[in-house]
């Protein structure tokens, strides 16, 4: 197990009498991409404002980056980066200029941070425009500039959120390409969104908010299996004859625990990916096997039912 | 702090808008000491003491003295580079990018309203010394050190009172989430100090102790009275006394009633030591200090209670 860079532990956020977030306990890894999922108000911002240290919780505790944002907000925002939904930056400024100025803010040597200016700005496509004013640039061009400043900033965590609303498709494309570097240069990245072909894109594990409640939390591929039943795995073979003698030699296989015939295809349900065995014992069945493939586990029908059963 | 203090300093004096406004206060204080200049000499006679003083409350005719030209545009400067200071920033979605950043959050109000009095004390000042220049030039009378130690507390004060007006500015920048909703506000309240509070004033006076040809001596002194006190309601009188009391070393009393009967009478009394001015004047100083600390402090609650989420 890496080291824990966020770990909550009934974390609630209350405004009066309405609970934004709930007793949520949420523990995120280094270098973990982690998708943060949740309707309009399920309470994804407020709990990256609590992580933050910019706002302070009702109750529970919070640990970023082992320390607590809200006694040592300097010390967890010198360790976080953050890209808000609507990222803004001086419009009368350059983006290097822009750059420049959260340099100095990050107390960052100046030959350093010149230095650093320039490549990253190189590296998220604003080389070429690195001179002109912000107010000349289109909201990707804004986010990609954001992308930079946190790059600059080369914190261990990283904040999105809602980085892609209201980008065209060819941005958005963009956008994750930078975001997926990010995790590659071993920053850990909360990747906040609704959008969610892109959190499957990016991220390895989600958790679901809903009513301010952490409502699931994992592994995609585990949330999926769940979602399948008791966790299990579904396998689709198709072959040129299903005659029972296959069916018979897939079922003895040790961990299949369901075949059902459908026309041509064998639906394989398992306690684990047994694709490799399962070929095996069609072939060695007698029959031929035209295709064989594994359920992938949609993002959107998981959302869909923990919102649902919240 | 010192980042965001030397960016909105660099970013204030290189706007337009403080470059027009600056142009603009500039101007009218050179035109303000030639109207002093051309008249001056009828105003002192050859033993008259604080020559160098009067280039700066000399008025001529019906045009107006620099002390005037200064009380009008102070508000309007402070208000134009305090009036959009935090809202601004919200708007434009810079505000909670720009408190993520290793900084605390009371630097962000601290820095914004040091760059701006940082600004206004620079044209003050810089207004100040080309008056007080020209005016030693023209008239050919240097100023004495007392001379100099008044100027010095009337551009304190100045700071302090400018300072007010950016406070207040801010403090609605703070409030309103348009701009425009917070220029308004600033200008209304100004207009209301600035234009209505000493008519009002005179008219409660005047509906309180009803003064006419016939009335005495005492009577009119109490109407005075009166009407002075109710202005005092205004910062703009306040900075107004205190700027006379400091420049005008004859004035021996803020008291309205005294003072109109002092004048009437044609004998003002001999001038006053600075000591005794500073005294004169002190209420209306420490009263100016303390709303400007009273609207900074309140912006500054404000903005530091903020949930970050409306932010």
């Amino acid at each position: 197990m890496g080291q824990l860079v966020v770990e909550t532990t009934d974390l609630t956020k209350m405004y009066g009498s309405f609970t934004a977030v709930n007793k949520i306990n949420l523990r995120i890894e280094e270098g973990e991409m982690f998708g943060f999922l949740g309707a309009n108000g399920a309470g994804k911002t407020t709990t990256l404002l609590m992580l933050l240290g910019l706002t302070e919780p009702t109750s529970g505790t919070v640990r970023v980056c082992g320390k607590d944002p809200a006694r040592d907000p300097l010390e967890v925002k010198r360790q976080v980066g953050y890209l808000p939904e609507r990222v803004g930056f001086y419009e009368e400024l350059t983006a290097r200029q822009n750059l420049r100025f959260s340099a100095e803010l990050n107390r960052m040597p100046k030959k350093e941070a010149e230095d650093r200016i320039d490549a990253i700005l190189g590296t998220v496509g604003l080389g070429k425009v690195m001179d002109h004013t912000v107010n000349t640039f289109s909201r990707g061009m804004k986010q990609r500039l954001g992308i930079a400043e946190i790059w600059l900033k080369e914190p261990r965590l990283a904040f999105l959120d809602e980085p892609t609303t209201g980008i065209d498709p060819n941005g958005i494309d963009d956008i994750l390409k930078l975001i997926s570097g990010m995790s590659k240069r071993g920053i850990t990245v909360i990747f906040c969104s609704h959008i969610l072909p892109q959190v499957q894109k990016l991220c390895s594990r989600v958790g679901i908010m809903s009513k301010g409640n952490l409502v699931a939390d994992g592994p995609i591929e585990l949330l999926g299996q769940s979602d399948s039943g008791a966790g299990l795995y579904r396998m689709e073979a198709e072959v040129d004859d299903p005659r029972p003698a296959v069916v018979e030699a897939v079922r003895c296989v040790k961990g299949v625990q369901q075949v059902d015939v459908v026309e041509r295809v064998l639906i394989v349900t398992a306690d684990s990916d047994l694709r490799g065995l399962v070929s095996r014992a069609i072939i060695d069945g007698g029959a031929l096997l035209l295709g064989m493939r594994i359920e992938e586990y949609n993002l959107e029908k998981i959302y869909k039912r923990f919102s649902k059963e919240a | 702090m010192y980042a965001i203090f030397r960016k909105e300093l660099a970013d204030h004096l290189s706007s337009k808008r403080f470059v027009i406004l600056f142009s603009l206060v500039m101007l009218s204080a050179v035109f303000a000491i030639y109207i002093a200049i051309q008249t001056i000499r009828s105003v002192v006679g050859p033993t008259s003491e604080s020559i160098f003083l009067k280039v700066f409350t000399t008025s001529g005719g019906n045009l107006p003295s620099f002390l005037f030209f200064l009380s009008l545009f102070i508000p309007i400067v402070g208000i134009a580079l305090g009036f959009d200071a935090i809202n601004n920033e919200r708007s434009s979605g810079n505000l909670s990018r720009l408190v993520s950043q290793p900084i605390y959050r009371d630097s962000i109000i601290n820095g914004k309203f040091l760059a701006g009095l940082a600004v206004l004390s620079i044209m003050i000042v810089s207004v100040v010394a080309i008056v007080a220049g020209l005016g030693i030039r023209i008239v050919g009378v240097p100023p004495t050190g007392e001379e100099v130690a008044r100027l010095l507390a009337f551009v304190a004060i100045s700071i302090v009172y400018a300072g007010f007006w950016l406070a207040l500015a801010v403090l609605f920048s703070v409030f309103f989430r348009r701009t425009a909703t917070s220029m308004l506000a600033s200008l209304a309240v100004w207009i209301v100090f600035f234009f209505f509070v000493s008519a009002i004033a005179g008219a409660v006076a005047s509906a309180a102790i009803p003064v006419d040809a016939n009335s005495t001596l005492e009577v009119f002194a109490q109407s005075a009275s009166l009407q002075g006190a109710l202005s005092r309601i205004s910062p703009s009188t306040l900075y107004g006394e205190a700027t006379i009391g400091l420049l005008t070393p004859e004035v021996g009393t803020m008291n309205s009633a005294l003072f109109v009967m002092s004048s009437y009478s044609g004998r003002m009394s001999n001038p006053l030591p600075l000591q005794d001015s500073l005294l004169l004047v002190w209420p209306q100083m420490v009263t100016i200090i303390a709303l400007c600390a009273i609207c900074f402090a309140a912006s500054y609650i404000r903005f530091m209670r903020e949930e970050i989420r409306s932010i």
